[in-house]
Formats: C-alpha cells, sequence, structure tokens
C-alpha cells in the first residue's frame, strides 16, 4: 500500500485498545496537551450532528476544506533560493446523504489518504457501540530535528478538532429533515473555518530548499499541503477514553 | 501614503488587484452556473495560472469585467459588484446576492507586496471558492434551468443592496491588507429566499405563499446588462446549462412525450427564459402532456420543431430536457408556454404526412398523435418520423402561432387542455394552472380536418371510420383514421383497432376532468375553507393513514 508519508508515520489512534504510540506521537501529544502555551498553537473547534451514514461525508467536507486552504501547488526551487510554485485545481463535491456541495483540492492522493482515515473513523464510531460520539482531530505541524537519539520533534501550529455526534433516526421524514439541517449546518462550520482562515495568523514562513520537508509534505504528486496528521477518539460523554490514554503513554514512555 | 512602496512594488500591486478582481468575478460567475466545476492540478507551474490556482477563464466574463472595471481598481469608495440574481421564465426577477470586492483606507504597510500580498490573495481566492458554494444562491442555481435562470451583473462604485428584501445576510469571505489599503470581499445575500426554498421549488406549489416583496421593481435602472450564467463550450448544448436570454429564438421548441397522466412532462425550451410574448400566451392552447396518453408504444420523445414557424428545421434539433421531478406530483402545475407538444395550425400536412406512414403505425410512437416532426435527438422512431415529416414540411407563408395539439389515431378519451393564464402573480407558473372546459378541447371535439394536399393524407382519409374519433368537424384537426394491419373492421362493432382505441389510454383521472377553467385563483381560495372543513371531519382516518405510514 503506498503510505501517505504522513499518515505512515502516525498510527495516531489514541482510542483505547489500539497499539502502542510511537514516540513521535507522544512527543505531539504531550506538546499538543500541554497546558498553557500549545507553543503557538491554535485550536479550533468544530461540532457537528450527523446521522450515521452522514458521517463520512461530514468529516470530508470540513477536512477537505482546511486542506484547501492549507495546501499550495508543488515548489519548484532554482537556484538563488526563489521557487516557484505549482498550480492547485479544485473540483465541487456533491454529498449524497448530505444537501451540501464542498470544493476540495484536486489532488487523488489526497483525498484516497483522508478518505482512508475518515472511512477508519466512521467504522470506530460504528463499531464502539457507544453514545456515538468521536472527534477527528487535523494537526498541523512543523518538524525540527532532533540530535540522536532523539527523532524529531513535531512542533503542531494548528489544530483543528471536529466533534461528531451521531443521532439515528427513525422515519423517512425526520431523515429527509436531517439531510437538509446538516447541510445547513455544514455551511455555518465552511462560513467557520473561512473566518480563521483569513485572520492570517501564524504560519510558518516558506523554507528554504533543505528545510521544506519541515513544513510541507512533499509526497504527494500534485500538490502540497502543509504537514499535517490525522487522528481520532471514539469518547464517551464525559471524555474518559482520553484518561485512558494518557495512562497508556505514560506507560509507554516508562517502557521505553 | 504611498511613499513607501516602490514603483515596482506599485506595480506589482496594482497587478495583483486587476487579476484578483478578474477572478473573483470568474469565481463567482462560475460557481453560478449550475454545473459542477473541476479543475486540475499541475505540478509544474505554466506561469498563466494567477495565484497558483487553476481558474478557468470564461472569455465573455472577463470581457464583461474588464467592460465594469473600465481600466479603474478597486479602491475607497469604488467597489466592484457582481450581482447575482434569478430570473423566471415569466419574467419575474430577483436579486439574490451581491458580492463585494472593496477597499478601504486601513494600509497596512509591513506586509510584503510580492510575497505576502500574493498569497493571502490567493488564500482569499480559495475561501471565495469555498463560500460560493454555501450561500443559498449555490443549491438554487444548481437547479436552474427549466423555470428560472441565474444572471449576473457587474458594476463598479456604491454597492447598492436595496434589491435584497428585509432581513439580508453577509459574510465575509476575507480580507488582505496592503501597502495601499485593505480589500475586502464579501457577500450580501438574501434569505427570506430560504422559504421558498429549492424544495418549494420543485414540489409544492406556492398557492398562497407568494411573498411578493421579492418582485421589487429594480431601484436603479441597470446600469449594464444582466447577463446569464450559463456557459457553454462550444458546440454543446446540454439544456442543462440555463439556455441564454438573448439568443433565444423560437418561440418554442417543445417537446412531447407519451408519459402517462402522472407524469407531467415538460419540456425545457430555449425560449423558456424569453419574457412570454403575448402571441404565446394568448394564442397558445397547450394541453397537458400526455396526461392521457399511455406510453405503451416506445415512449420516445419527439421534440417538436416548429418547422412552420419560419426557423430552419436544422436549427431546433435542441436536446429536450424533461423537468420531470418537478410534475411528478403536480400534474396541473407547470405548464409554460410552449413547453407541450403542439403544432402550427394552418400547415398541419407536415407532420401529418409522417403520421400517415402506414408501415409505421405499429411502431408509431406518439399514440396521442401529435404530428411533430421530431429531431434526431430522440429515438430511432422518432427520428424515422421527422425524416418522413421534414421531407413533406412545406414552408408555410401562413404562420399562426396557435399550437394545439392533434387529434391522434388512437385517442378516443377526452383530453384536457390546459390554458395558459396570465396570472397577475409574481412565479404565476407555480400556481395550479386552470384547466379549460371539455368543451373546447379539440381533442373531444376534434375540428375539421383542413384541406389536404399530402397525398398520403389523404389516401388514408376513410369514409365513416370505424369506431375512432367522430365529429371531425372544426377545421384545424386532421383525423387519422387508424386501420390496424391485418383487421377488419366491418364485421364486429369492436375490431382490433377500436378496441385498442378504446383502452388505449387509461381513464381520465377524475381531478382532471373537474371544470374549473371558470374559476380563478380568489375562488380556489375562497373554496378553500370549506375544503378543510370536510378535510377535518376525516381528520381521524388521515393520523390513522399516516401512523400506518411510520
Amino acid at each position: 500500500m503506498p503510505a501517505h508519508p504522513t499518515l505512515e508515520r502516525t498510527p495516531s489512534r489514541v482510542a483505547p485498545g489500539w497499539g502502542e504510540a510511537p514516540p513521535s506521537l507522544l512527543w505531539s501529544l504531550t506538546s499538543a496537551w500541554a497546558t498553557d502555551c500549545k507553543m503557538n498553537c491554535r485550536s479550533e473547534v468544530l461540532e457537528v450532528s450527523v446521522e450515521g451514514r452522514q458521517v463520512e461525508e461530514a468529516m470530508l467536507a470540513v477536512l477537505h476544506t482546511v486542506l484547501l486552504h492549507r495546501s499550495t501547488g508543488k515548489f519548484h526551487y532554482k537556484k538563488e533560493g526563489t521557487y516557484s510554485i505549482g498550480t492547485v485545481g479544485t473540483q465541487d463535491v456533491d454529498c449524497d446523504f448530505i444537501d451540501f456541495t464542498y470544493v476540495r483540492v484536486s489532488s487523488e492522493e489526497l483525498d484516497r489518504a483522508l478518505r482512508k482515515v475518515v472511512g477508519e473513523f466512521r467504522d470506530a464510531l460504528r463499531n464502539s457501540g457507544g453514545d456515538g460520539l468521536g472527534q477527528m482531530s487535523l494537526e498541523f505541524y512543523q518538524k525540527k530535528k532532533s540530535r540522536w537519539p532523539f527523532s524529531d520533534e513535531c512542533i503542531p501550529w494548528e489544530v483543528w478538532t471536529v466533534k461528531v455526534h451521531v443521532v439515528a433516526l427513525a422515519t423517512e421524514q425526520e431523515r429527509q429533515i436531517c439531510r437538509e439541517k446538516v447541510g445547513e449546518k455544514l455551511c455555518e462550520k465552511i462560513i467557520n473555518i473561512v473566518e480563521v482562515m483569513n485572520r492570517h495568523e501564524y504560519l510558518p514562513k516558506m523554507p528554504t530548499q533543505s528545510e521544506v520537508d519541515n513544513v510541507f509534505d512533499t509526497g504527494l504528486r500534485d500538490v502540497q499541503p502543509y504537514l499535517y496528521k490525522i487522528s481520532f477518539q471514539i469518547t464517551d460523554a464525559l471524555g474518559s477514553s482520553v484518561t485512558t490514554t494518557m495512562r497508556r503513554l505514560i506507560k509507554d514512555t516508562l517502557a521505553l | 501614503m504611498e511613499t513607501d512602496l516602490n514603483s515596482q512594488d506599485r506595480k506589482d500591486l496594482d497587478k495583483f488587484i486587476k487579476f484578483f478582481a478578474l477572478k473573483t468575478v470568474q469565481v463567482i460567475v462560475q460557481a453560478r452556473l449550475g454545473e459542477k466545476i473541476c479543475t486540475r492540478s499541475s505540478s509544474s507551474p505554466t506561469g498563466s495560472d494567477w495565484f497558483n490556482l487553476a481558474i478557468k477563464d470564461i472569455p465573455e466574463v472577463t470581457h464583461e469585467a474588464k467592460k465594469a472595471l473600465a481600466g479603474q481598481l478597486p479602491a475607497v469608495g469604488r467597489s466592484m459588484c457582481v450581482e447575482i440574481s434569478l430570473k423566471t421564465s415569466e419574467g419575474d426577477s430577483m436579486e439574490l446576492e451581491i458580492w463585494c470586492l472593496e477597499m478601504n483606507e486601513k494600509c497596512d504597510k509591513e506586509i510584503k507586496v510580492s510575497y505576502a500580498v500574493y498569497n493571502r490573495l490567493s488564500l482569499l481566492l480559495k475561501s471565495l471558492l469555498a463560500i460560493t458554494r454555501v450561500t443559498p444562491a449555490y443549491r438554487l442555481s444548481r437547479k436552474q434551468g427549466h423555470e428560472y435562470v441565474i444572471l449576473y451583473r457587474i458594476y463598479f462604485g456604491d454597492v447598492q443592496l436595496n434589491g435584497l428584501g428585509e432581513g439580508f445576510q453577509t459574510v465575509r469571505v476575507g480580507t488582505v491588507g496592503t501597502p495601499v489599503g485593505t480589500i475586502t470581499l464579501s457577500c450580501a445575500y438574501r434569505i427570506n429566499l430560504a422559504f421558498m426554498s429549492t424544495r418549494h421549488f420543485e414540489r409544492t406549489p406556492p398557492i398562497m405563499g407568494i411573498i411578493i416583496d421579492h418582485f421589487v421593481d429594480r431601484p436603479y435602472p441597470s446600469s449594464s446588462p444582466m447577463h446569464p450564467c450559463n456557459y457553454r463550450t462550444t458546440g454543446e448544448d446540454t439544456g442543462v446549462t440555463c439556455p441564454s436570454v438573448e439568443d433565444s429564438q423560437e418561440v418554442c421548441a417543445t417537446s412531447f412525450s407519451t408519459s402517462p397522466p402522472s407524469q407531467c412532462v415538460l419540456t425545457a425550451t430555449k425560449a423558456l427564459s424569453q419574457t412570454p410574448a403575448p402571441v404565446v400566451t394568448d394564442t397558445l392552447r397547450v394541453p397537458t402532456a400526455g396526461l392521457a396518453f399511455s406510453h405503451q408504444l416506445s415512449s420516445s420523445r419527439l421534440p417538436y420543431q416548429p418547422a412552420a414557424l419560419g426557423a430552419g428545421s436544422a436549427d431546433l434539433a435542441h436536446p429536450v430536457v424533461f423537468a420531470a421531478g418537478l410534475n411528478a406530483t403536480h400534474p396541473h402545475q407547470l405548464m409554460v408556454p410552449g413547453k407541450e407538444g403542439g403544432v402550427p395550425l394552418g400547415p398541419s400536412q407536415p407532420a401529418h404526412g409522417a403520421q400517415a406512414d402506414q408501415e409505421r403505425l405499429a411502431t408509431y410512437t406518439p399514440s396521442d398523435g401529435a404530428h411533430c416532426a421530431a429531431t434526431p435527438s430522440s429515438s430511432e422512431d422518432a427520428e424515422t418520423v421527422s425524416n418522413g415529416s421534414e421531407g413533406r414540411a412545406s414552408p408555410h407563408d401562413v404562420l399562426e402561432t396557435i399550437f394545439v395539439r392533434k387529434v391522434g389515431a388512437f385517442v378516443n378519451k377526452p383530453i384536457n387542455q390546459v390554458t395558459l393564464t396570465s396570472l397577475d402573480i409574481p412565479f404565476a407558473m407555480f400556481a395550479p394552472k386552470t384547466l379549460e372546459l371539455e368543451d373546447a378541447d379539440p381533442m373531444v371535439n376534434p375540428p375539421d380536418s383542413p384541406e389536404t394536399t399530402s397525398p398520403l393524407q389523404g389516401s388514408l382519409h376513410s369514409d365513416g371510420s370505424s369506431g375512432g374519433s367522430s365529429g371531425h368537424t372544426q377545421d384545424d384537426f386532421v383525423m387519422i383514421d387508424f386501420k390496424p394491419a391485418f383487421s377488419k373492421d366491418d364485421i364486429l362493432p369492436m375490431d382490433l383497432g377500436t378496441f385498442y382505441r378504446e383502452f388505449q389510454n387509461p381513464p381520465q383521472l377524475s381531478s382532471l376532468s373537474l371544470d374549473i377553467g371558470a374559476q380563478s385563483m380568489a375562488e380556489d381560495l375562497d373554496s378553500l375553507p370549506e375544503k378543510l372543513a370536510a378535510h377535518e371531519k376525516n381528520v381521524r382516518e388521515f393520523d390513522a393513514f399516516v401512523e400506518t405510514l411510520q
């Protein structure tokens, strides 16, 4: 399976019962969960209530919209430190279960990567049998080289968290109303996302050729998003799985 | 003060702003075309994609935008505005959105033009791409084509928000600070359209829900003409994109279908967006499509070719789009001028001759007897018919714009005809249509057959057509007597042909035979309370029924 470089490094599923977290994840998690300053990391939280079959499309809509804003064309470095940027194409995607259309970057690789992780999230939600609460996090980070034996540090600078609440509907009429309502809600979310994007807050500065892999994900063929990782967790109403994971992480660290 | 900005930067900035304005217009208009947009990413820079985004340039739109800008750039007090409005087939229009690209005085001296401003403009365009899919007008524009079209207008100067009705909302797409000012892109959109959402456009006729304040007279004379949001690639006329307002010539390129009564067929006409000429509304008598016609034969659509109108038959091969979804539940609803198959009066022979072709009778498609010439875009049968009829079409000098349904061979049941009355309410087309009296229905009392010049037709006219439609006394109609092959009609009263004719069509729905032609809408409304009272009596039954559905 041609793994997307970012995701390969990141099982990043902090739901209980999953495997050990790799050290880089540990670092990034602790840095993300640092109580006060998250190292200039801004965090945005969105919440949606959807029906089971709408989970996938709703998540894809949000993630793609964020990544649309956080992707550029491929850089081509020339001498003297200048570079030119490729072109990013876009395409409209109609949702089947929601009255909604979103715009995504025209990159099949990126779409596949997102669909994969969203599919896993949807399955985890379905199998959890809990209240149908879960969340996905899209985190943009920068890599900072560390000396051996420590691996590179991942410093997030922006985290988008989408909390999902799955509802079950009984009648077809309710589902129809849900289609439209969720469509309208997603419109609001897109407006929120755009608002945040346009604050023009911190963005990593454009890297030199040697540093580009610390800032951007250069593994895709046609576009170049900022380095990102996606994780998800299935939560109880009180978020109790979070504590379980913390415990596990500490255990893992000690086991190192 | 622009002294800090060197001349190269200033030039660059002006160029960026100019192209940003042009690209903004492209994105907005393309988002309202009614189609999904898809462009490709390219890893190698082409050098021609502004802001590193693949945004196609529609030449007409660029031309309009440049015309509006007239060499100027958005500046303080001079905003570039793109107005998106909706226009129905009856000429009512309504502003939906106004997108404004404004400049204010707040400067950001620190920012680097060639790098940060450019990238931020690129980000703003991406945001615009996302936001244009999110406003209510997007979903409307995706469904345009049949009853309404979306138009755009670009103007420069002061923003005029009056046409948006009360309570319009604004969304800010974003801002970019530059050394000469801050560029702001925002959208003000009408929201009370939400009550007449796309749902309503499709399903429910707003009997009472027509919100009059939608149709405000334009307070400002349009300084620039409205343009339709449509863009046909060369040679392509999908019929899905809205037909251009300006360039439709024919009054109606109707289409015809033999679908069963429950499915009222509408055809998209190129002339749809034209304001209905009085000619059309007064004289057009368009029968509800296929209401009484079965589709036991292959139900191809015969797009009507008004060859006799003088428009060359070659031009009229417009693919036909049926708004089937519109009328699945409301067969009365949407009869728009020229949507139904009809044939011009007077010159009846052309299609007549086509139908007269006996070999084709067995597979003849429009059993309702629409003697339409068919365009090649329909099924094979229609094609042969078309070829046949085209051959016989004789250009006639006398063109009448009365289109009536011809009595067909198989028609025996009364067909209700719909008269397109011009209701005096906006969005009249959504109001339930009135039906004509049966007596006036030429289907029931077919008119006399006119003088025939077609040799074939003459040969078919039998004296005393067996069974069949009788009373061919009116001028406008031609009776084709159907003689099924190998059947004799002189022995039994009920022969194959008669049997076929008798049972060709399912019985008329009682609701369609109601004589409510004389009622106006006001009377309809008046009778509502009684109907409601009657329904209320049966409320329990309805509730029980609804329970069973859940």
